[in-house]
């Protein structure tokens, strides 16, 4: 049983976190889409509708990904964990069919007419269906968002007779405080790696020389939007998150911190390796009281550290969860760093020029996909041992008659497909990316002259 | 309450079976009808823009049954664990084989993709039609509500079933005729030139096949279910479902013959199209409604002990869920018919073979 519970979780993990590697660039470039699109319209410019649909080409191939690697999760929560469906499905379901219902359909049927409809629509109708696409997929990611907000942080229930959760509050399910901050922070970092996307293509481009009328629109776009969005990412978005995470999962925020021992004014570790068995961090450098004043405002108030709680209720990967939650951050810090940079070099017109920033720009593409997955795993294992926050453990909430050997089965078979996929979609990627947004190919004059 | 979610789930699987199966369905002819690869394009061209769409509501139907009654999700969906997880394989196959085959041209890329998008299709059908089998044949579950079933066992209705029997095998094959029916249709409908012809002549043979599995299928069903019968027999109003599929079924003969009389006017061919198409939905809709009337009101009947079987009553969620659902529910359906009176109207029209790149 155990066994089998490992295979389900790494399962999970694994499918959830490759699904998540697009709808990240989906959320974010569907802004960015829009606003290339207005520019468009407002300037009257045809540089502008062609850079449009370079990206939406580039979208197409990785909706399409997304929406494939989609649909096995939300499967999964019946298949591998049916005991967690059965209890909490009346609550989870509802968000969950919601997201079908308002957001899957909204963006999928106006995509096709976005990518395939151009002409026939004229400008502003097709300004529209990109616009009914970007808040299709917001809806959606509000959605999904808030169906994992209800495991952090359950609201709005009652619990039955026989110890099923029932819904008793719509509203707090749907407003709770949890997903509301997580909506916002989760949303900056889509956005975030859409802007390094964009500006890494455009550097790309600028360092080789080609294209460069659009390399310049990609980073003028992608900066300006990325400054703000990754002081964002920490200011007000990353710090609400983390006084919720002290309010109502402390002992998260203890195993987060790599933080052993209670203490009063208690310090910010910056680096160090914790070591679980004997209770302590090795080569800790630290940053005084700043822990106490960034969860609870005050410079000497008390942190509980993990001796206050009981051992069964600590999260089970400590390590694995201090060093994503610190690889977040870290990478967070340095985002804002390279995209207020560019920012002023951008203001002061000398970013175009300045191959060295290019290069970092360009170097940066792989990072704010990293520093997503990290924050993921953060909240996850942060999570850990319960399934649903202080309602049902993990080992409670899995099938009780799919063995090891089966869940082992699936899981390779997953791992194959989607390396399959990956490498796919990196080959047509580069592919479009080399075709570059002139209409230099049959292909691509035929579908800017679309109908 | 529960009753109305029982309908309204079954609504949305039917929308599903009626949409996603003619693009399946064309995905089932699509070697046969289409040759060059102009042809395979047209083929494509006429789901590309809807597909995704259409399996959006199995993605809805899934949801909803997720909320309205979770019990049997958990037990459903944990104990079709293998099959489910072939046909998600499945499913991705199909999606990228749809959406990437035109992005290169090369003349390996584009016959592999079409490949892939024939056998997953065909193979989803008939994983569809089993899946419909299992249902309606019953499952081993035990006290707790679950039960855990192989791909196979032996092949007979014995204790220990597999997903595969002959009697879900059979369903399998049924529904694999009646979705290359419907699929062949749909290219008569949107396509013109040769792949229309093609199409004309696979949906006139397939036709015996449809109507031949309908025959045994419906024989079999009402022995291995005794809940069926007891429904008709207990409610007799209930035959005009099978009557709508029997009604559905000899249209499409009709309308096929009619088309085939020669010398029609162009005019009366297209209508005739159009109505070989409803009546095969037509079909469809008869044939599930059957199912869906004749287990009510069991959802997941159990061989074995029948006290364990799930039915609307004991797998549902709370009653003030179920009442709130159906207020976001029925607002959610009404944007979502307007999303596809819109999507359809707009790509209306058949579309023709062309060497031009058009998106697919
Ligand atoms: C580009 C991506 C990115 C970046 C740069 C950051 N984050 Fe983040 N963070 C996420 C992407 C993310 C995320 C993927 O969106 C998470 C995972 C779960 C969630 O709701 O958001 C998240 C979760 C998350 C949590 C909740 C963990 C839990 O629920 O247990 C906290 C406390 C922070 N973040 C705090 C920060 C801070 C202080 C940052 C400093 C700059 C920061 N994040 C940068
Ligand atoms: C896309 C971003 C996400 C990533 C990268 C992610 C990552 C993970 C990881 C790493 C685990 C395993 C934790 C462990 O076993 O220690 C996990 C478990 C799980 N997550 Fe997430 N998750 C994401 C989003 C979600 C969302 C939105 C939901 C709910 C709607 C969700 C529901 C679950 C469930 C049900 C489990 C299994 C039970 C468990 O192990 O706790 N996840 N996820
Ligand atoms: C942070 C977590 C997640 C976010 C923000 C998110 C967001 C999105 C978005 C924006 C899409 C649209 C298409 C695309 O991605 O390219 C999508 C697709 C999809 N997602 Fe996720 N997702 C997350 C995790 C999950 C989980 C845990 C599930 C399982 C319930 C899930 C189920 C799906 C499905 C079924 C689709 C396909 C929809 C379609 O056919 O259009 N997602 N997701």
């Amino acid at each position: 049983m155990d066994d089998a519970l490992a295979i389900h979780r790494l399962h999970f993990a694994f499918t959830v976190t490759f699904h998540y590697l697009f709808p990240q660039l989906t959320m974010g470039l569907a802004l960015l889409l829009v606003i290339f699109k207005t520019l468009a319209l407002r300037t009257e410019d045809e540089h502008y509708n062609r850079a449009t649909r370079f990206w939406a080409r580039i979208f197409g191939i990785n909706f399409a990904l997304g929406v494939v690697t989609g649909i096995p999760l939300e499967f999964q929560f019946g298949t591998n964990w049916a005991e967690f469906s059965r209890a909490a499905g009346g609550v989870i379901g509802q968000t969950l069919a919601m997201e079908g219902v308002f957001s899957f359909f909204l963006e999928s049927s106006f995509l096709g007419l976005f990518l395939f409809g151009e002409k026939r629509l004229g400008p502003r109708w097709h300004w529209f269906a990109g616009f009914m696409v970007f808040l299709g997929s917001w809806i959606s990611g509000y959605l999904i968002v808030a169906t994992d907000a209800w495991m952090q942080h359950p609201v709005g229930y009652t619990l039955g007779p026989r110890g099923e959760i029932l819904l008793a509050d719509f509203w707090a399910l749907l407003l709770n405080p949890w997903a509301l901050w997580q909506y916002a922070h989760n949303m900056t970092g889509a956005v975030i790696t859409a802007c390094f996307v964009v500006a890494a293509v455009g550097a790309f481009y600028l360092l080789s020389g080609r294209y460069e009328p659009y390399g310049q629109t990609f980073l003028r776009v992608a900066v300006t939007v990325g400054a703000v969005a990754t002081i964002l990412q920490l200011f007000p978005t990353g710090d609400a998150q983390g006084q919720m995470v002290a309010r109502h999962q402390p002992v998260t925020l203890a195993a987060m911190e790599g933080l052993f021992e209670t203490q009063r004014g208690a310090p910010l570790v910056i680096l160090g390796q914790p070591d679980v068995a004997k209770r302590r961090l090795d080569n800790p450098l630290v940053v005084p009281r700043v822990l106490s004043f960034l969860s609870y405002r005050r410079w000497a108030a008390e942190v509980q550290g993990l001796d206050h709680f009981p051992e069964q209720d600590w999260p089970d990967k400590i390590p694995l969860l201090y060093y994503s939650y610190h690889v977040m951050v870290g990478l967070g810090t340095m985002f804002i760093a390279v995209m207020l940079t560019a920012a002023v070099l951008l203001w002061r017109r000398k970013l175009y020029a300045f191959r060295p920033m290019l290069w970092v720009l360009m170097l940066c593409l792989p990072l704010p996909y990293i520093a997503n997955t990290a924050g993921w795993i953060t909240a996850e294992v942060g999570r850990q041992p319960w399934l649903i926050h202080r309602l049902l453990r993990t080992q409670s909430g899995v099938s009780p008659l799919v063995s090891a050997g089966n869940a082992w089965f699936t899981l390779i078979g997953f791992m194959g497909l989607y390396m399959v996929l990956g490498i796919l979609f990196l080959f047509l990627v580069y592919r479009e990316i080399e075709l570059g947004p002139e209409p230099l190919t049959a292909a691509h004059a035929a579908m800017d002259a679309h109908d | 309450m529960e009753t109305v979610w029982y309908c309204l789930i079954a609504a949305m699987i039917a929308v599903y079976v009626l949409l996603d199966g003619f693009d399946l369905g064309a995905g089932i002819v699509h070697l046969v009808v289409a040759k060059s690869d102009a042809e395979r394009r047209q083929v494509l061209r006429t789901i590309g823009s809807v597909w995704d769409g259409n399996e959006v509501w199995l993605l809805a139907a899934g949801g909803t049954l997720y909320f309205a009654f979770p019990a049997l999700y958990a037990s459903g969906f944990s104990g079709f664990y293998l099959p489910l997880m072939i046909v998600l394989w499945l499913l991705v196959f199909r999606g990228i084989s749809i959406e990437f085959r035109n992005h290169v041209e090369s003349p390996v890329w584009a016959p592999l993709w079409d490949a892939v998008f024939c056998f997953s299709s065909l193979l989803l059908a008939v994983f569809y039609g089993a899946a419909l089998g299992n249902v309606v044949r019953g499952v081993p579950l035990d006290a707790r509500g679950y039960f855990f079933e192989a791909l196979w066992t032996d092949f007979r209705l014995g204790p220990e079933t597999g997903i595969l029997d002959w009697y879900t095998i059979l369903v399998g094959l049924a529904a694999f005729f009646a979705l290359a029916q419907h699929g062949a249709l749909w290219l008569l409908v949107k396509t013109a030139g040769a792949v229309e012809e093609r199409a004309r002549r696979v949906a006139r043979v397939v036709w015996w096949g449809v109507a031949a599995l309908t025959v045994l299928v419906t024989w079999f069903t009402f022995r291995v279910q005794p809940q069926v019968p007891a429904n008709l027999s207990g409610h007799r109003w209930g035959y005009v479902f099978p009557l709508l599929a029997l009604a559905g079924l000899l249209a499409v003969r009709w309308f096929l013959e009619r088309q085939s009389a020669a010398q029609n006017t162009a005019q009366t061919v297209a209508k005739n199209e159009g109505k070989a198409f409803l009546a095969s939905c037509a079909y469809l809709l008869g044939m599930l409604a059957s199912v869906v009337f004749g287990l009510y009101p069991y959802v997941l009947p159990a061989r074995g002990n029948p006290a364990y079987a799930l039915t609307v009553h004991n797998a549902k969620a709370s009653d003030y869920g179920l009442r709130i659902g159906l207020v976001w529910w029925t607002i959610g359906m009404a944007l979502v018919t307007a999303y596809f009176v819109f999507l359809y109207r707009h790509f209306a029209g058949k579309v023709v073979a062309g060497t031009d790149r058009e998106g697919y």
